[in-house]
């Protein structure tokens, strides 16, 4: 049996080095990428230009924004969703195979769906005209209607991206002992009162998990927006794109991903110590 | 009892909201085009035509950008596998040192903006002349889909009795033997549902591969460069055909997606 002792590293390494290939290296690359210059030098011009940009200041807002308001309402939806599902007992798979749909669908397939009821001749304007709410078509998804396209981008985000948070939650569900819960019955509990005492403390770690990728995924919103509004709706990961792609510029495109970064992290770090204070109360 | 209608009605009630968007999508991408561009519009679909679906096909570059898509996601479920399944095996079976650091630097992967991946390999493929190439694209999508791969084969050989690969020992195969012929078998369903899901992160995936191709485009990457400059109802045919793999492979693997959720977020 000695001679065995290699075999796990053996196994281990090649996604090891693949990792550090695709990982450990790019971001060193991006970092390097972000705080030379043209010719080589050390500068942090490329953050500059970044900041001085016309589209900045929208860019973090609305990307902040964006996350702010979709993860929380993805997470109580499927929260709901997670509990519906112990309450129904027919047609349960069923009900579990559509609401898992969403987790194939893409970000900007999820986009390109919305674009069709948010369009200037599309289902939203027509179901508004047969209320007799307006006569003729209006544009939702143009700069001019910024409030009515971030809706547009919330509503196809929430749609899209609600299912993963969903099989976090029915998973973490799982692993609570129903003992628990019958207990907390036996002595009297409302199911209101058995879900806030019992459930939801001991889904806090699954809570913990989808909160965290979630939000860095909202972070990184792209595509969907794109697909909305084009740059009408300005968003990091959007201005990273146009600044490599457009303008050629990977230097200011670095400086884009790496604050994208620093704001996962700090979201990261802010989740952790919130939720660690909350259990230590 | 009325609790459970309400149940059932919410339950309806969200399965509506799932369903609708991509049944609108559908009589979108199943109708001609003057109904694409009627107004108003009926939820129902007027009357039914290929004429949206044939004339996204006969797009210049569509035909390519599918095969690329498909050549991109087949080297990733390859890639996926063959360096996920053997680390998975490893943390199952063997207590070594540097497991658990393993374990961190597979999760840590996952919270890593893309842009951050993207945007420098795309500046180094250049130089490696993996730029503009199905491999360069497919290298970095297993970045995103090898920690799955790990987890989910892990979960997936630790639910495979050791007792059994040990018999097969006894009864005189080798380790590579014993797997091969015990443990395999067993796990073949599970590695199809890890090879699945590589395939569709790969096939959903925008930005990087739109970062890494110019000419080689896979078919988001065509579609989100080409949205801004197409008519409507290329672009409902296109997001319908993305739509459709994911209905076909979430169904597949309906079974194994909480083996692929619940462990792999732990």
């Amino acid at each position: 049996m000695r001679s065995e002792r290699y075999i796990p590293y053996l196994l281990v390494l090649p996604s090891v080095l693949f990792l550090l290939f695709l990982f450990a290296w790019p971001l060193v690359e991006a970092l390097l990428l972000s705080i030379r210059g043209a010719g080589g030098e050390w500068t942090l011009e490329n953050f500059q230009r970044m900041a001085a940009d016309l589209y900045f200041k929208d860019a973090i807002k609305y990307t902040v924004l964006l996350a702010v308001v979709v993860v929380p309402l993805q997470v109580v939806l499927a929260l709901c969703l997670a509990l519906l599902l112990g309450g129904i007992s027919k047609g349960r798979d069923l009900f579990l195979y559509v609401w898992t749909i969403p987790l194939g669908i893409s970000d900007l397939a999820a986009g390109i769906v919305w674009l069709a009821i948010f369009t200037e001749r599309g289902y939203l304007n027509s179901f508004l005209q047969a209320l007799g709410v307006i006569q003729e078509p209006r544009l939702w998804l143009s700069y001019e209607t910024p409030a009515m396209l971030f809706l547009a981008v919330v509503a196809a985000e929430v749609w899209r991206a609600t299912a993963i948070v969903f099989v976090i939650l029915v998973a973490g569900l799982q692993l609570i002992p129903k003992e628990y819960g019958e207990a907390a019955e036996v002595f009297g509990a409302s199911p209101w009162r058995r879900f806030w005492k019992v459930t939801l403390p001991l889904l806090t770690p699954s809570l913990q998990v989808a909160l965290i990728l979630r939000t860095i995924l909202a972070l990184e919103v792209f595509a969907v927006v794109v697909a909305l509004g084009g740059r009408n709706l300005p968003v990091l990961a959007g201005e990273a794109y146009y600044w490599y792609n457009a303008y050629q510029n990977p230097g200011v495109a670095a400086a884009y991903s790496v604050l994208i970064l620093g704001i996962s992290v700090l979201a990261t770090l802010l989740y952790l110590r919130l939720m660690r204070s909350r259990e230590a109360a | 009892m009325n609790l459970r209608i309400l149940y059932l009605l919410l339950a309806i009630v969200l399965t509506l909201w799932v369903i609708v968007p991509i049944f609108l999508i559908a009589t979108l991408a199943f109708s001609d085009r003057s109904s694409v561009f009627a107004w108003p519009k009926g939820i129902l679909p007027q009357q039914f035509s290929l004429e949206t679906i044939s004339f996204f096909f006969g797009v210049e570059g569509v035909g390519k950008a599918i095969r690329n898509s498909f050549v991109v996601a087949g080297l990733t479920l390859l890639f996926a596998l063959l360096l996920g399944a053997p680390a998975g095996y490893a943390l199952a079976r063997y207590r070594f040192a540097g497991a658990d650091a393993y374990r961190v630097l597979i999760l840590l992967t996952r919270a890593f903006p893309l842009a951050i991946l993207a945007i420098p390999l795309s500046v180094q493929f250049i130089h490696l002349g993996l730029y503009d190439t199905p491999l360069g694209v497919a290298l970095v999508h297993t970045a995103l889909a090898l920690p799955f791969a790990v987890l989910v084969t892990s979960s997936l050989f630790l639910g495979i009795p050791k007792e059994l690969e040990e018999a097969a020992w006894t009864l005189g195969c080798s380790r590579i033997q014993a797997f091969v012929r015990v443990v395999l078998p067993l796990a073949l369903p599970g590695l199809a549902a890890t090879a699945i899901f590589a395939f569709v992160i790969s096939w959903n995936e925008v930005f990087a591969a739109t970062l890494l191709t110019l000419r080689e485009r896979t078919l988001p990457a065509f579609l989100l460069t080409a949205l801004n400059d197409s008519p409507l109802p290329f672009r409902f045919a296109g997001g319908f055909f993305l739509i459709v793999p994911a209905l076909v492979f979430i169904f597949v693997i309906r079974r194994y997606l909480f083996t692929l959720w619940g462990i792999a977020n732990r």
